[in-house]
């Protein structure tokens, strides 16, 4: 790890002083889960690392007439302790539930998980996001087994955070805050796929710090998150499907189908979400739409069979939120 | 006095040994109170960290160090790869530093300039016919005449299996703290040789071996991997002489841990089998292949077929492939799973291919191994304990829904004979006993086995005992490895303490009137045979030794086991899973784990080795693998991520059935913790095959290689 100043603020105000008006010279450090093993694999050599936990106002979950309120700095076992998002939420809820590490689910937080790197294994041994070597995609000839099926090209890896794809098929918005003010974008936006090396993974600016998240309320929605997982223990995903249906009585008056693990972003499966509109959710109809989500997959030498797994997760996610109440 | 019956005492006679006792160093363990040498902190230390080279092949052309030795806080830093250094695998030591912290030395580390000219490298080796020039074939074994038997075969059964390369993954890694001051070094090592490292690190270093001490308490893991001094084990000792005799830490980090310290050769194989239509196998032809880095190696061909060595017409091949890889080390068991693995799956499929319950087939073929009657039994209790009866179907047809449920067998052979041990016992005036071995507890529970063995024999309670083991200043015992440890270690114990024993006897022979032959050790007390009332307590008897203490040794001679130990055993293990074939998850549900074994001292820490030895197949066969990237020449999953392991929820149902009678044991004390590891893989490959339809080829049986079999595709 390279030697790095730190601070630790705890006003927000001051925290937005101490960023970096490029990638590379400043990082926010939240759980630390992510940033920690970043720095000692020289993947981020950080001048200076600015710690938020230390601010109140980053923390806390609360109800509000818009919806569910999410501090950044809540750690996913806060938000698995939450009756809201268990009772209200279980997409969500079971997404954080999948991060199975007692540890990392008592350190991390939720603004960390949906700003984690990605965990490609070209990235992570320093080959850049884009995994390229002399100009040509290592990931594309190389060992991609759990790497993109969507959105691939010039980016394989996927976007580790199984929340994300959960908040995009809620609808939720994240809070994004810089010393010249604060701007709201919706999850789907916060997650863009890079064009070079030089470019993130989120939108979030280098000067900016992501305080909130905000959840539209679940009154007449069913949903709810599968994920296909090799092990149970210290894994990830290797495709997850996260749900939302608006409920018109027995049928879905609209959905919102989004996948996990298997591209840049949260996928969102636009054919599959068509489909289930104006449909009551049978074995079938779920078949249908698990088929739908995945037409237009384009998997790599060896990710094939995760083409399969994205299609069985929608749909057993959405056999699941059909059983669940609205 | 003519020596001791050193014999072990008759089983309804044992009043510790047999009886389930916890690890005596239990609460230190779990209290953090117990140092591994990991955790080792000495005044003044310094921490060293190596630079590793980035590519699997490459000559070294310059190593500049200058910049690392200007850095405040550097002592020291040696070169490990030299210039004109021809590297084989990616992740060799180039160089070393010590400084006055880890920060520093890492560092310093980056500012190591090193001119590489980059050589071509190949890393892989599953497909042979890839393999070209880096194939070395090891020659054809022939045994009666496999083609006429071919001919004469009412069935021939074919196919193709492979096991990948895997890690030792200690959780403990490699390395050690070193001081070397003066003439003598201080050395703690993560060892699972406590008696013959320092000598091998004394060599390297071309300095006495006696000047060398090794102190280690606990290891975290070794698996057949940590018995030499290894390259960073010398150079902390360098580091440490340059740096002006500070003592050096230097612990591997993972990533390096997973590349350099240890890997199981690869076993791919393809197999043909001919047999009678009742399933007994008449003809076997194999060609196997695997690697060991770049040595070539994989599975001997003197390994196959496993267990059924007796098949009367066989034609053997193997043929080791060369890669820039890591090179292997023994791995519990060296060989053993891979070939597990690759005979019981073939005899499954032949079984499948006959429509045959494959019990009916193995104990058909068990008149092929060296102990058929054994393995008959074992595999009786097996189908019992595993309810196979109720739970097993023709391969294929589990029923309907996606979740398939199935059964499979697999078996083991082991040897287990105790090594060349010496122990000392000292009895002391005041009572209290100290029994010494320069072995060590791979966490295998041998300190209390000592203590188990000297309880017994002079008739104390285990607490009684004070076991000194991890310094090589006590008597020399052997490396841990071969399952040899309790054997010789129970041994030597016993002769030591016997032989102590009746020392104590004869000094107190007079006080009771009789002599020393007429007396025996029994609960806390020296009496005369069978009247308690003519007695001393042990404190009293040992009173009578005035001021000098009793100090006598004990030898284990694996050549003169004298009936207390042999080896020699077989194992069993059926799995029972269930496999989602939407996804290609499979879930153990079971693994059932019909154990042989000799004497059995400690059933508990005996049934711990087994459950442990279980869960490492489970990772074995259904998680672990060496990814390595042929255009990066890298090992990518060198991490604790990626390179996967079971936990608690990956698991299921572990059940352990030791056979433990007076025929087992008759035999003496035999080792157990490398046979249990052996047939688990095979076993959870042949439950797949069996609850899914088909053979996935190859483990780990991950969702991509068993969606891969079920749409009829290779992964
Ligand atoms: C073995 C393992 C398995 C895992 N499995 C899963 C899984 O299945 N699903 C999953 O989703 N995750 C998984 N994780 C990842 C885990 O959830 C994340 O590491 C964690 O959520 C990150 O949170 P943190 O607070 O520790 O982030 P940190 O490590 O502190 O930060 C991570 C990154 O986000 C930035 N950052 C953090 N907070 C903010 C903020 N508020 N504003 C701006 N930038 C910020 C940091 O600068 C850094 O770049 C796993 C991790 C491990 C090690």
């Amino acid at each position: 790890m390279q030697a790095f100043e730190y601070a630790s603020p705890t006003t927000l105000k001051e925290a937005l002083s101490l960023l970096g008006e490029r990638w590379g010279e400043v990082d926010v450090l939240a759980g630390g889960t992510d940033l920690l093993s970043l720095m000692k694999d020289y993947v981020h050599t950080p001048k200076r690392v600015v710690n938020i936990k230390g601010i109140a106002e980053l923390g806390g979950i609360r109800r509000t007439p818009a919806g569910l309120r999410i501090g950044a700095t809540v750690t996913l076992d806060e938000l698995l302790a939450s009756p809201v998002v268990r009772t209200e939420y279980p997409s969500l809820w079971t997404a954080a539930d999948g991060v199975r590490s007692p540890q990392i689910r008592n350190m991390g937080t939720v603004g960390g998980d949906l700003c984690q790197r990605p965990r490609c294994w070209y990235f992570r041994l320093g080959y850049g996001l884009l995994a390229q070597k002399d100009g040509t995609s290592l990931v594309v000839n190389g060992e991609n087994k759990y790497h993109a099926i969507f959105g691939g090209g010039p980016a394989y890896f996927v976007s580790a955070s199984s929340l994300g794809p959960a908040l995009v098929a809620l609808g939720a918005k994240v809070r994004l805050a810089s010393a010249s003010g604060a701007r709201e974008l919706s999850v789907e936006e916060f997650f863009v796929i890079p064009k070079s090396d030089a470019e993130r993974e989120i939108a979030l600016r280098p000067n900016e710090i992501l305080t909130e998240i905000l959840v539209p309320p679940a009154t007449g929605v069913r949903n709810a998150t599968y994920e296909v997982r090799h092990k149970e223990a210290l894994d990830w995903p290797l495709a997850t499907a996260s749900v939302t249906l608006r409920m018109k009585g027995a049928t879905v008056e609209s959905a919102r189908v989004v996948m996990g693990h298997v591209a840049p972003i949260p996928w969102v499966a636009r054919e599959a979400e068509r489909l289930l509109a104006g449909k009551t959710i049978t074995e079938e109809v779920a078949e249908q739409a698990g088929k739908a989500a995945v037409a237009g997959a384009r998997p790599l030498s060896q990710n094939g069979y995760k083409v399969r797994l994205a299609q069985v997760a929608v749909k057993r996610a959405l056999l699941a939120a059909a059983r669940g109440k609205a | 006095m003519s020596e001791p019956n050193y014999r072990w005492p008759a089983r309804d006679k044992r009043r510790v040994m047999g009886t389930r006792v916890n690890r005596i160093d239990g609460p230190a363990k779990v209290s953090g109170r117990g140092k591994y040498g990991s955790d080792i902190n000495q005044p003044g230390m310094l921490f060293a960290a190596l630079l590793t080279c980035p590519h699997a092949h490459a000559r070294v052309r310059s190593v500049d160090i200058k910049e690392a030795q200007a850095l405040k806080g550097v002592t020291a830093v040696e070169v490990m790869s030299g210039p004109g250094t021809v590297i084989q695998w990616a992740g060799t030591e180039v160089a070393a530093v010590a400084a006055l912290t880890e920060e520093i030395a890492r560092d310093a580390v980056r500012r190591i300039k090193v001119d590489y000219e980059v050589l071509s490298h190949a890393v892989k080796e599953e497909d042979l016919k890839a393999a070209g020039g880096r194939s070395k074939p090891a020659g054809e074994v022939l045994v009666g005449d496999p083609d006429d038997a071919f001919k004469k075969a009412d069935v021939i059964s074919e196919g193709e299996y492979g096991i990948p390369v895997l890690q030792h993954c200690c959780l403990e890694p490699h390395g050690q703290v070193v001081m070397w001051k003066g003439d003598t070094i201080e050395y703690w090592p993560s060892t699972q040789n406590v008696s013959g490292i320092g000598g091998d690190l004394a060599q390297s270093l071309s300095i006495p071996a006696a000047n060398v001490h090794v102190r280690q308490d606990h290891v975290g893991g070794g698996f057949g991997s940590k018995f030499s001094a290894d390259r960073w084990g010398v150079v902390a000792a360098k580091l440490s002489k340059a740096s002006g005799g500070r003592p050096v830490k230097l612990f591997l980090d993972r990533r390096t841990e997973l590349e350099i310290a240890g890997s199981r050769p690869s076993g791919f194989a393809r197999i043909r089998l001919g047999a009678r239509k009742d399933g007994t196998i008449i003809a076997w032809e194999s060609q196997s292949w695997g690697t060991s880095g770049p040595g070539g190696g994989g599975v001997a061909a003197t390994q196959l077929p496993y267990v059924f060595v007796n098949i009367p017409n066989k034609r053997v091949n193997h043929t080791g492939v060369i890669t820039h890889t890591g090179p292997a080390r023994a791995w519990r068991a060296p060989n053993h799973p891979q070939a597990s693995f690759l005979t019981c799956c073939a005899i499954e499929d032949l079984a499948a291919k006959l429509n045959l319950d494959p019990l009916e087939v193995f104990d058909r073929n068990f008149q092929y191994t060296a102990r058929p009657e054994v393995y008959r039994a074992q595999l009786r209790k097996a189908a019992e304990l595993s309810e196979w009866e109720k739970l097993w179907h023709p391969r294929g047809q589990a029923g309907p829904g996606p979740v398939k449920r199935g059964l499979g067998i697999g078996v083991a052979t082991w040897g287990g004979l105790g090594h060349a041990s010496d122990c000392r016992t000292t009895i002391h005036p005041d009572g209290s006993v100290e029994v010494e071995l320069g072995s060590q507890d791979l966490g295998t529970g041998t300190r209390t086995v000592i203590a188990m063995v000297a309880a017994e024999t002079l008739g104390l309670s285990v607490g009684q005992i004070q076991v000194k083991i991890g310094d090589n200043r006590y008597p020399p015992s052997g490396g841990s490895g071969g399952s040899t440890t309790v054997g010789g270690v129970a041994v030597s114990t016993r002769k030591s303490t016997m032989n102590a024993l009746q020392k104590l006897l004869e000094a107190v022979a007079p006080a009771l009137g009789v002599s020393a032959d007429q007396l025996e050790a029994v609960d806390g007390r020296i009496q005369v045979r069978g009247n308690p009332a003519k007695s001393l307590t042990w404190k009293a008897a040992c009173q009578k030794l005035g001021v000098k203490p009793i100090v006598e040794m004990g030898r284990n001679d694996p050549k003169n086991p004298m009936g207390m130990i042999s080896q020699g055993v077989g194992g069993i293990q059926i799995a029972d899973v269930s496999v989602d074939v939407e996804t290609g998850v499979v879930k153990l549900n079971r693994l059932v784990a019909v154990q042989d074994c000799g004497l059995i001292i400690n059933p508990k820490t005996a049934e711990s080795q087994v459950y442990g030895a279980c869960i490492m197949s489970i990772c074995g066969a259904l998680f672990e693998e060496r990814i390595m990237c042929q255009q990066t020449g890298r090992f990518l999953n060198a991490d604790m991520e990626f390179y996967k392991l079971a936990g608690i929820d990956d698991i299921g149902e572990i059940i352990v059935h030791l056979d433990i009678t007076p025929e087992h044991d008759a035999r003496g004390v035999i080792g157990l913790g490398e046979p249990p590891v052996v047939p688990g893989i095979a076993a959870i490959a042949n439950a797949v095959a069996n609850a899914i339809g088909v053979r996935v080829p190859r483990v780990p049986l991950t969702p991509d290689r068993v969606l891969a079999a079920l749409e009829g595709r290779r992964a």
